[in-house]
């Protein structure tokens, strides 16, 4: 590399590999500027460790602030009228009963009729007004006093009949959304309501084919599953003369502040984004959303602060939501279980959105030389998809990792000893070989083989997630003069607990504790921070805040060098002290090295720089490292064949995020990916009447999402995986303890029963169905 | 949700004066706007749902948590049991004579909802509740039962609707409790305001929707529930209460099954009540399957040829025909978990 040359790098050595296989080292060229390598994880006091949550007792006390509760003086209440229609064209619209209600400071219209670029609703729960009024209750009457005259569009809900070209048209090639966030090509041809196909290829498919001994084919259905944060998606907007400042539910504050700055024509320098509390996000709360700039723009009409929370409903509707999918897979091999061709065939649906593809697994999980792929995004008239926890590879998990079960049974061979052949991942094969153990993958039973109507079954399947970095991600550490230290970033705890793991990582560097270091993040105007989403918030920010704490600890060595007559190059931080490596004797503690500052305080900034061996992608502000993440599941499942009830009893996920810095939080967070997982798997459905195009579960109650008598016990275990990538050497967890789980279930499922499901969710309704259980026809005698 | 009064009347009397509405006529009364009317409220968890919908927008709620002696459960006449209305589903679920006595209605009740909504929902209101078709729920959807003209369920999304008598409303009666008080032949008394006394079976007091589309019971305006009466039940019955939900936290059943059998010391079958909820617009008589079992050792066979006779006259939606080996399965296991 021409970078040996560079005088701004030097040459370390770090641990690389898999602890539990053993490790190795590799060498890196590392920036002047930046820290020098961390030990494993063995060797470290704070990093790696349990650490508990900072804000644990507050969040389980109340005493944390989420959105909902911020109450500044003055504040209004903000609600939102939405189409009651699928498909309609406003063709008048009368605020003014609205606008003289006496608790009423401002209406705003945000489908003026007349443009049918504003003027088209496309799906039940599209805002058509919003109102600001001194309480909920004078909102509510507000919102029944607007007249609408809507005039009523064909629609379509179901995405099969959307695909027919007799179908009711969604969009037409002027209205139809062109682009996607999560960066869709958006040159794609739209014809009726398909848009696509997006293709890859690799290889000769034909070809491939051809030289199969064995080729299996199936179709895969996935459902559309909401976003059910506990905190529903909410703001206070405080728009004054001198600036903006937005309180909100947020993955994103620097992003939210970029999109208000744009949106309203504001300085960045005058718009502060802020979040205390936050109740999960899980893809959809990336954004500034349509509850946002409707907040705002009542708040800058009103001239007084504005609160707007969505409610149960509203997040149903227009909060968005994982899309639907359709999979058509073929899968060639030879007898030996190398794969020699992969045809995939997609169709999914967001509503009116983009982003409905089925992701990279079928693409990118296996060795296959012969790849073609085809994936189509349907639009029909239904509330947006948005990003939700691993999109795309959670609903093409659940096809691949099927089929290739399927394919290890045509090959008479063990679905783990497949995967062990053409799977190319050595994260994944020690996952495979841990979680067999564990789950006791060894007294597998051949499928259906319990006798009796309550069968068990095993079954495993893998998670493919990019390692993803932002790069424009900063941190600044602070030491005051009494010796306390802060760390300061609009990086967001959206409830995973990043502040604590950087509190970790800022002690280990000053030989402090966790507990001694204070964590100002979610606030826009310290240094940007990283948006949580793409699990990629600590392999963001944690190696600028270590670069930051090393660089202040520096300049701290350099005043104790003075202080104690001894070179700065044998000085350590260690036990609240700073002395000399050797001779723990010649020391003074931090705080009197701090008390000798000429400042009040001290402290550096520093920013995410590249992965150290440079990374696979990189692309605006966001990169990918050269390793992709991992991740094994393994589920025991129970089946009750009289009454089609599924029960998931056990879980083994055995992942994959770099260095762990922290287990215990790691941990929840790999449970709450499995629990996501059989929420998919079992219970979670969007509902949409097909003749009124009206949700009919748009609550928690018909909705259903798992609970506490559904849960599975839960064993995680985590991989120290070291690579030398950057200062901290971690990736994140968030998305691959989700993908792997239904795939994992049904395969179970398969193991127990003998039939498999191809469609999920895997309710009594479909089990039974599947069983040949279900008689066709009334029952009349 | 509306502004509303709150009254909180001390005897039966001045409630059930107040009291000039049915919940059911308030919510077809006035669909767009606050009315006039004032309605009863016991635990109040119904009424919540109903209030925050704005489907039931009452004027004034009188609340019966004050009036004394609604919330206790004591030895009647000749064995039988008093469970006053009021009594909430928790102290049902965990009163020693339920336990003892009527263990399938304990069982029932201990599964029902949440543990927070037990501790506050009460008996009267759980047997009073308004069905929880998702169609009746949504303000959108003026239904049949609100007073329109069209069954949204029957041609829509009907997973979780009746499979017997449920045309022209195909709703399932709410109430799971319910399942189990009618195979236990339950009474329940209904007081007006000038303290006149009914005493109907229950069972006579629900109706189905060819009797009346809007109301789920006979109650009167100006009536309160004020008891239900348990009769005793001979020491040779054995019975046995099933539910089946997606979930098993929080949830509504899919299908659930209420059997009473008379048995001999040899398990023979001297009568048998076999009732099933979540089946039909009120708790659904198995006939044929108790006629199966009658005159039958209990076995088996027996208990599976019953389960398949439960469904006799099932006329199944397009969704819930899935029902049918529910409904076949719960009848099976508790005619044995009944005999034991």
């Amino acid at each position: 590399m021409t970078k040996l040359a560079d005088e701004t790098l030097r040459t370390e050595i770090f641990p690389y590999g898999i602890a539990s296989v053993g490790l190795s080292q590799v060498k890196r060229q590392v920036p002047l500027d930046e820290p020098p390598p961390l030990p494993p994880n063995d060797d470290l006091l704070f990093i790696g460790k349990p650490v508990p949550r900072q804000n644990g007792r507050a969040m389980v006390t109340g005493e944390i602030h989420y959105t909902a509760d911020i109450n500044l003086p003055g504040m209004l209440y903000g609600r939102i009228l939405r189409s009651p229609l699928p498909h309609a064209e406003i063709q008048a619209i009368d605020i003014s009963a609205a606008e003289h209600h006496p608790g009423v400071r401002s209406v705003i219209i945000l489908s003026p009729p007349g443009d049918p670029q504003t003027a088209v609703l496309r799906y039940v729960g599209a805002p058509v007004a919003a109102v600001a009024a001194v309480s909920m209750a004078a909102a509510e009457e507000a919102l029944a006093l607007i007249r609408v005259s809507y005039k009523p569009l064909p629609f379509v809900i179901d995405m099969d009949e959307a695909r027919k070209p007799i179908a009711p048209l969604v969009f037409d090639a002027a209205s139809a959304p062109g682009g996607h966030p999560a960066g869709a090509p958006s040159a794609l041809p739209l014809n009726g309501n398909v848009r696509g196909p997006s293709t890859v290829s690799r290889g000769e498919v034909v070809q491939g084919f051809a030289q199969a001994d064995v080729i299996v084919e199936a179709e895969y259905r996935t459902q559309v599953q909401t976003h059910c944060c506990m905190e529903p998606h909410g703001l206070v907007a405080d728009w004054r003369a001198d600036g903006l400042t937005v309180y909100i539910s947020t993955q994103f504050t620097a992003g939210v502040r970029h999109e208000l700055a744009e949106a309203f024509e504001l300085p960045l320098s005058r718009v502060r984004v802020v979040v205390d509390g936050m109740g999960g996000g899980f893809g959809s709360k990336s954004m500034l959303g349509n509850y946002g700039r409707i907040a705002v723009g009542l708040s800058r009409k009103a001239q007084a602060p504005v609160r707007i929370v969505l409610t149960r409903q509203e997040e149903q509707m227009d909060a968005g939501n994982r899309p639907a999918t359709w999979q058509h897979l073929r899968i060639g091999a030879k007898h030996d279980g190398s794969l020699t061709a992969i045809s995939l065939v997609s169709y999914g649906t967001a509503g009116v959105g983009l982003g409905a593809g089925v992701g990279n697994v079928a693409e990118a999980l296996y060795t296959c030389p012969n790849f073609e792929s085809a994936q189509n995004d349907v639009f029909t008239d239904a509330g947006p998809g948005s990003a939700m926890r691993g999109p795309g590879n959670t609903p093409g998990a659940f096809g691949m990792e099927q089929a290739i079960d399927e394919l290890a049974e045509r090959l008479a061979l063990d679905p783990v000893a497949l995967r062990d052949r053409i799977d190319p991942s050595p994260r994944r094969r020690e996952e495979r070989r841990i979680g067999a153990e564990k789950i006791g993958w060894q007294h597998r039973h051949v499928p259906g083989a319990d006798a009796g109507p309550i069968k068990r079954g095993i079954g495993m399947a893998q998670s493919i997630w990019a390692s993803n970095v932002q790069i424009n991600s900063a941190c600044e550490v602070r030491v005051l003069r009494d010796g306390s230290v802060q760390v300061l970033s609009s990086v967001q705890d959206i409830g995973t607990g990043v502040g604590t793991v950087l509190a970790q990582v800022v002690a280990e560097v000053f030989g402090l504790h966790p507990e001694d270091v204070v964590i100002r993040i979610g606030d826009t105007d310290f240094p940007s921070g990283p948006p949580s989403h793409g699990s990629r918030t600590t392999a963001s920010i944690t190696p600028p805040a270590r670069t930051a704490a090393w660089r202040v600890l520096q300049l701290l060595l350099a005043d104790a060098a003075v202080a104690l007559n001894a070179p700065v190059d044998v000085l350590v931080a260690r036990d609240g002290r700073i002395q000399v490596r050797d001779n723990p004797a010649k020391s003074m503690s931090f705080r009197d090295v701090a008390a000798g500052l000429r400042t009040d305080s001290i402290s550096a900034v520093a920013t995410r720089s590249d992965d150290y061996p440079g990374f696979r992608h990189k692309s605006g502000d966001a990169a990918q490292a050269q390793q992709d993440l991992g991740g094994v599941q393994f589920a025991q499942v129970v089946v009750d064949t009289e009454t089609g009830i599924v029960r998931v009893e056990r879980v083994v996920a055995v992942q994959d995020c770099g260095r762990p810095l922290n287990p215990r939080l790691i941990e929840s967070q790999v449970q709450g990916g499995v629990l996501m997982g059989v929420s998919y798997a079992l219970f979670e459905n969007r509902i949409i009447d097909q003749n009124t195009g009206r949700m009919v579960n748009p609550n928690l109650e018909e909705y259903k999402v798992v609970g506490i008598r559904e849960a599975p016990q839960i064993d995680v275990t985590v991989l120290e995986n070291y690579q030398g990538n950057s200062a901290t050497d971690a990736y994140g967890i968030a998305e691959p303890a989700n993908i792997a789980t239904a795939p994992a279930i049904a395969n179970a499922v398969y193991n127990a029963i003998g039939i498999r499901l191809r469609s999920l969710p895997m309710t009594p309704s479909a089990v039974l169905a599947a069983l040949g259980k279900v008689p066709q026809g009334n029952m009349t005698s | 949700m509306n502004r509303f009064a709150w009254a909180t009347p001390r005897t039966i009397s001045e409630a059930a004066a107040a009291a000039t509405t049915l919940v059911a006529d308030a919510m077809s009364s006035d669909p767009t706007g606050p009315g006039v009317v004032t309605v009863l409220k016991a635990g109040g968890i119904d009424l919540l749902d109903l209030m925050k919908e704005t489907l039931l927008m009452p004027a004034t709620l009188v609340n019966l948590q004050q009036i004394p002696g609604l919330d206790s459960i004591h030895p009647g006449e000749g064995g039988a049991l008093h469970l006053g209305s009021m009594v909430t589903l928790a102290t049902l679920a965990s009163h020693p004579l339920v336990r003892q006595r009527y263990p399938a209605l304990a069982d029932a009740v201990s599964r029902s909802a949440s543990p927070q909504i037990r501790n506050v929902a009460t008996l009267g209101g759980n047997l009073l509740q308004r069905p929880r078709c998702w169609y009746f729920r949504a303000k959108e959807h003026h239904c049949l039962r609100k007073g329109g003209d069209h069954c949204f369920a029957i041609p829509g999304e009907n997973q979780y609707h009746a499979i017997f008598d449920n045309s022209p409303c195909a709703i399932v009666h709410p109430s799971t409790a319910a399942t189990v008080l009618v195979a236990l032949n339950a009474t329940v008394e209904l007081i007006d305001a000038k303290g006149t006394v009914r005493r109907p079976l229950l069972v006579d007091f629900f109706g189905p929707p060819d009797q009346d589309i809007m109301r789920e019971n006979n109650l009167k305006p100006h009536e309160i529930l004020t008891a239900v009466l348990l009769p005793a039940v001979p020491a040779s019955v054995r019975m046995a209460h099933l539910k089946q939900g997606e979930k098993d936290s929080i949830d509504w059943p899919l299908a659930d099954v209420a059997v009473l059998l008379d048995l001999t010391p040899d398990k023979m079958c001297k009568s048998a009540t076999v009732i099933l909820g979540a089946a039909a617009p009120v708790p659904h008589r198995a006939e044929a399957a108790e006629a199966a079992l009658i005159g039958k050792h209990i076995d088996e066979d027996i208990a599976r040829q019953a389960g398949r006779a439960a469904l006799n006259g099932a006329t199944p939606l397009s969704h819930n025909a899935y029902k049918l080996p529910l409904f076949e399965t719960l009848v099976h296991r508790a005619i044995l978990a009944a005999a034991g």
